[in-house]
């Protein structure tokens, strides 16, 4: 009876991979098409690797999309860190349920609603105070912070979670301030969810599209925004190198996170194992 | 002389070293409340205010001006304020068929796309719990990697697929299947595929956390009692994994409801979701107030799957 369902599940998990997979690969294969019609195979070739190098407006987007994602992910670690060691070490304090709710409602928020209403609060700040002026750069990077520090405190909440008070107690049993087990015991043992918690936001906000389109203004060009505006116009076959390119970038960066990650876990694995042995 | 050089790096250094001495005394004794503050300010300021600010556009009235809307506090000659409260953009979405028809065709796309998301992604999710301690993180990790690839491209991968020249026309045409390119872009069904596509690792994750808490003894127990599996999975496995169920089919409903890439990408105007009405009306009709009222009204409908949701998250955080 077992190897029959297991049979099932080994196929369907085989579907599902090629489901996710094919896709990807076709567009990795016709980057390299020498065709200027997309579907039409004419031949290995880089030129569109070419085109794509040779081209300005490309290179500023990536320029931008960097830049944002590199400030977001950073304000978006440190305000999600804050976040995250609020929700699990605090215990009770006003606001939790609040709080909770505005940490776990923009992960799942369409994002045309969070879009729209981060836009009019831009318009109406600016009325207000003149402040953020034009649209772009700062209003983009604020939008993206806001969503992904969500992101950000989830990884770290689970973190947190998994790896238990102990130590902490510990050190407070010994004398160590608040301030002082945070920065020698909590942070240190929270580095690879720091890391990962980091380039999960970095990935989001070179991802994000819809978001970005609402809050920017004439002339600040996302990478997103370009390649969207790129597909409408007609399927380009120098999109299919910057799509391979990305892809193999975020493959990259995730990869490490992965690997941080399943590390830590192995140690942690590792610890209580020796913890149970010796108390036996 | 010499003697005042020699000692004016030390008056200098010493009060800003008690300065930041004195700063950080003061970040430690208020370290819970700075810790909890400045996310909290910054989720209330950029999160929160902004819904409002959507609920008092959607009562406004569409005006000629930048923003195109007319205020809803006005103070009249004489210190009078007139509060004006406009439930005509309401009323227009509500009596306009167009709208109404888009949120229900929505609603059906989003349904469907969550059921075929479950189905396909719940033998994927135990097939992986099921797997081998070396097998299972790398297949873990096979689900997420496309989960983090770019959303965008994924979706524009599928173009090059659907196409009426696309790789799956031109594949089924040279092995004679087809005559003729069978129209799958700019269809609902390839809307379908790009939100399946799209969000089922949203699916299979949650799923998958939750069956790895299962207890393997409760099956053999079924087992041994004499329980067929069939009957062992609807009776035991089932109702045991409901809050990955939950989890997961409000991870992708939720979205998908207002989903705006895909079906402007893969449906190309043929298929009608309130996200891409939402954008068009604001971005091409420039009427925010009716924009505002169109996201309230999708924030409504979507209000008791979020309340759902976060519970079920909360009470996962909670959990050790």
């Amino acid at each position: 009876m077992y190897s029959r369902r297991s049979r099932f599940l080994t196929i369907m998990l085989i579907l599902g991979l090629a489901f996710f997979y094919i896709p990807m690969i076709m567009v990795v294969i016709y980057s390299f098409n020498d065709s200027k019609l997309v579907p039409v195979w004419g031949g290995w070739s880089v030129r569109w690797y070419q085109v794509l190098f040779e081209s300005e407006e490309v290179w500023s987007a990536v320029a931008l999309s960097l830049k944002i994602a590199f400030i977001n992910a950073t304000c978006a670690t440190i305000l999600g860190t804050m976040a995250g060691l609020a929700m699990v070490r605090f215990g009770r304090f006003k606001g939790r349920t609040l709080f909770g709710g505005m940490l776990v409602a923009p992960l799942v928020m369409p994002e045309v609603i969070t879009g729209l209403s981060l836009l009019v609060m831009f318009i109406a700040l600016n009325q207000l105070f003149g402040w953020p002026g034009e649209r772009g750069f700062t209003t983009i990077t604020i939008a993206h912070i806001t969503f992904s520090l969500a992101y950000v405190a989830v990884t770290i909440q689970a973190r947190l979670t998994g790896m238990g008070e102990t130590l902490e107690e510990a050190a407070a049993d010994l004398g160590a301030k608040p301030f002082k087990v945070l920065t020698a015991i909590t942070l240190p043992r929270l580095t690879p969810a720091l890391v990962s918690g980091w380039l999960l936001a970095f990935t989001l906000s070179l991802d994000d599209l819809v978001i970005a389109s609402f809050v920017t203004g004439p002339g600040a060009n996302t990478l997103p925004i370009l390649i969207f505006s790129r597909i409408r116009t007609g399927l380009r076959p120098d999109i299919n190198a910057l799509a391979t390119i990305i892809i193999l970038a975020v493959a990259i960066c995730i990869s490490i996170a992965a690997i941080l990650m399943f590390r830590q876990q192995r140690a942690d694995m590792l610890d209580q194992q020796m913890a149970a042995r010796e108390d036996t | 002389m010499t003697d005042a050089k020699a000692q004016k790096p030390t008056i200098a250094a010493a009060p800003r070293k008690t300065v930041f001495q004195r700063f950080m005394r003061r970040v430690q004794n208020n370290f819970r409340l700075i810790i909890i503050a400045v996310p909290l300010v910054w989720l209330v300021l950029f999160f929160l205010a902004p819904f409002f600010i959507v609920a008092k556009i959607s009562l406004a009235e569409l005006a000629i001006a930048s923003p195109p809307f007319t205020p809803m506090i006005e103070w009249l000659d004489g210190g009078v304020v007139t509060i004006r409260l406009v439930f005509d953009n309401f009323a227009y979405i509500l009596n306009d068929s167009l709208y109404f028809d888009t949120y229900v065709n929505s609603l059906k796309i989003s349904v469907t796309s969550t059921i075929i998301c479950l189905l396909l992604g719940y033998p994927i999710a135990y097939a992986i719990v099921r797997s081998g301690p070396v097998a299972k993180p790398l297949l873990l990790f096979a689900i997420i990697l496309p989960f983090w690839t770019s959303f965008l491209l994924r979706v524009y991968a599928w173009m090059g697929l659907l196409a009426d020249q696309g790789t799956i026309n031109n594949l089924m045409l040279r092995l004679g299947l087809i005559d003729e390119p069978i129209r799958m872009l700019y269809t609902e069904f390839a809307v379908y595929v790009g939100i399946v596509y799209t969000y089922m690792p949203f699916m299979i994750l949650p799923l998958y956390a939750n069956m790895e808490k299962l207890d393997g003894s409760l099956n053999e127990a079924a087992a041994d009692l004499g329980s067929r599996p069939t009957n062992t999975f609807f009776r035991v496995t089932l109702p045991l994994t409901m809050p990955g169920i939950i989890a997961g089919s409000l991870l992708v409903f939720i979205p998908a409801t207002g989903e705006y890439v895909i079906p402007d990408l893969l449906g190309g105007g043929n298929v009608q979701m309130i996200g891409r009405v939402l954008f068009n009306e604001f971005s091409s009709n420039s009427d925010w107030p009716v924009a505002a009222a169109v996201a309230i009204v999708l924030l409504f409908l979507l209000v008791i799957p979020i309340i759902i949701f976060q519970y079920y998250q909360g009470k996962a955080s909670q959990d050790p």
